[in-house]
């Protein structure tokens, strides 16, 4: 008892609060949502690089179709997102996605489209010389880009994409909404079956999720002083 | 895919029409009343965060990272399951007394963007010259004063693009108030959805609209940077 609140109805069920059912039955719980969190943000990494080049494309029509495309993806709630991609992909593709999958492409999706400006931020803030440097060299723009521009810009883009990957944490409590059973999910669960002790499951929850978090944006933090630091030097 | 028959009509006039119009007031209300109350909320934090007395700062320092790191989600069913053990029984009782699905989502609404603004505002702060506060401080305003009339309405002049870039993550976020039951424009979009079986075109309805309000206000944002906050840095 702390305070007046039970934490046995979370000792009870620790393990199930952390993997779900597994290795009986399927991950959940924690090792969940972290592991909706580190595919999704592998997958929108490669898309938010893709959208990010297209938007700084020299060709007109990829440069404003892929501004247009992700800027009305930053217009729209997540949670419109997974709606459309749980209404839209069986359409597309006949059914045989799990919900988990479902969120995945959603999560992918909505955060490709935040990635790739972090990803133009990033390409645009080296300095103009080193592109007519590469090409003076002999290079092409395209292998300037690869060669030259993004693996400069990539690392000064990695505070930000822990940042990101700290959002994507927060974001895969939405997997709740289509019952998919990472810790939220797992949370109304046992909540619903024991019903008495909602606020010591949503305190405890709520405390993993931070822990988690705060660990990342920490080192988002000191990757960014030590980033600042090699530039100084 | 083929075979789906498009019926644009009932998203534009009749009974679905009027859900998805009160929907969007619902989604208005909640946004307004919570970007009101986080505005103030996230003043009140971002001072504090910058107090010389310790233990207000520590404690404006905890507030910042525990309610940025934990989902908005959790936060919203905290407060609308969990608070009651929690508040005083005067709190439990005035807001059984109110929409307490609303009251729930404006909370969690307003805690979590709190959080957020009150760092917008306080990087907003450290970009002002030190010695605008020394100055003032010397011609005999009190901190506070300082704060007020110095150093805070040059900040807030600064601070607004991304302060309305929290309003409109406030704004799209107040979707989530659908999980408790507050009937706003996703709420009601996924009820027409269920009644017609016409997702597509529902969808698209609640889509425009979200769009449609992202789109205008990050345009008048563009014209702010570019008539206000451009003159100022060119002087």
């Amino acid at each position: 008892m702390i305070g007046g609140l039970d934490f046995s109805v979370v000792r009870d069920n620790l393990s199930y609060f952390f993997i779900g059912r597994y290795p009986k039955g399927p991950l959940g719980g924690v090792g969940l949502t972290l592991y909706l969190a580190v595919v999704s943000l592998a997958l929108s990494f490669i898309g938010g690089l893709i959208l990010g080049l297209l938007s700084v494309s020299r060709n007109r029509l990829l440069r404003y179709g892929s501004m247009a495309a992700i800027q009305t993806i930053r217009g729209m709630p997540l949670l419109m997102v997974i709606f459309w991609m749980f209404f839209l992909l069986p359409a597309m593709l006949g059914g045989g996605m799990t919900a988990s999958w479902t969120i995945i492409v959603a999560l992918t999706l909505f955060t490709s489209a935040y990635m790739s400006e972090i990803v133009r931020a990033g390409i645009t803030g080296i300095p103009k010389g080193q592109m007519e440097a590469a090409i003076s060299t002999g290079l092409s723009h395209g292998q300037a880009m690869i060669h030259i521009i993004l693996p400069q810009a990539l690392r000064n883009m990695i505070p930000s994409f822990v940042n990101q990957f700290v959002s994507m944490i927060k974001d895969t409590s939405l997997a709740f909404i289509v019952g998919v059973s990472e810790l939220t999910q797992i949370a109304t669960q046992i909540n619903n079956r024991t019903m008495l002790y909602p606020t010591e499951i949503f305190i405890f929850i709520a405390v993993i999720y931070f822990i988690i978090c705060f660990a990342f944006t920490e080192l988002s933090r000191w990757l960014e002083r030590r980033l600042a630091y090699r530039k100084a030097i | 895919m083929l075979s789906y028959k498009f019926d644009w009509a009932i998203v534009t006039s009749g009974k679905y029409f009027d859900w998805i119009v009160s929907g969007f007031y619902v989604t208005i209300k909640l946004s307004a009343v919570s970007i009101a109350l986080s505005f103030m909320l996230g003043l009140i934090i971002a001072i504090m965060r910058m107090s010389h007395f310790r233990p207000v700062r520590w404690f404006a320092h905890g507030y910042l990272e525990f309610f940025r790191n934990t989902p908005l989600l959790v936060q919203i069913f905290f407060w609308y399951f969990g608070s009651y053990k929690v508040l005083p029984a005067v709190a439990n009782d005035w807001l059984v007394k109110q929409d307490f699905e609303f009251a729930a989502a404006v909370i969690a609404l307003t805690i979590y963007t709190s959080a957020f603004i009150a760092e917008d505002i306080r990087s907003g702060v450290r970009s002002i010259p030190k010695e605008q506060m020394e100055a003032a401080r010397s011609s005999g305003f009190s901190y506070l004063r300082s704060m007020q009339f110095i150093i805070l309405p040059q900040a807030v002049r600064l601070t607004i693009p991304p302060l309305i870039n929290q309003f409109l993550n406030l704004m799209k976020n107040s979707s989530l108030a659908m999980t408790i039951g507050v009937a706003e424009l996703m709420y009601q979009a996924r009820q027409v959805e269920s009644y017609t079986f016409k997702g597509f075109e529902a969808f698209s309805a609640a889509t425009l609209v979200y769009v449609a309000i992202s789109f205008t206000i990050t345009g008048l944002m563009t014209l702010y940077d570019k008539k206000v906050l451009q003159p100022l840095k060119g002087r």
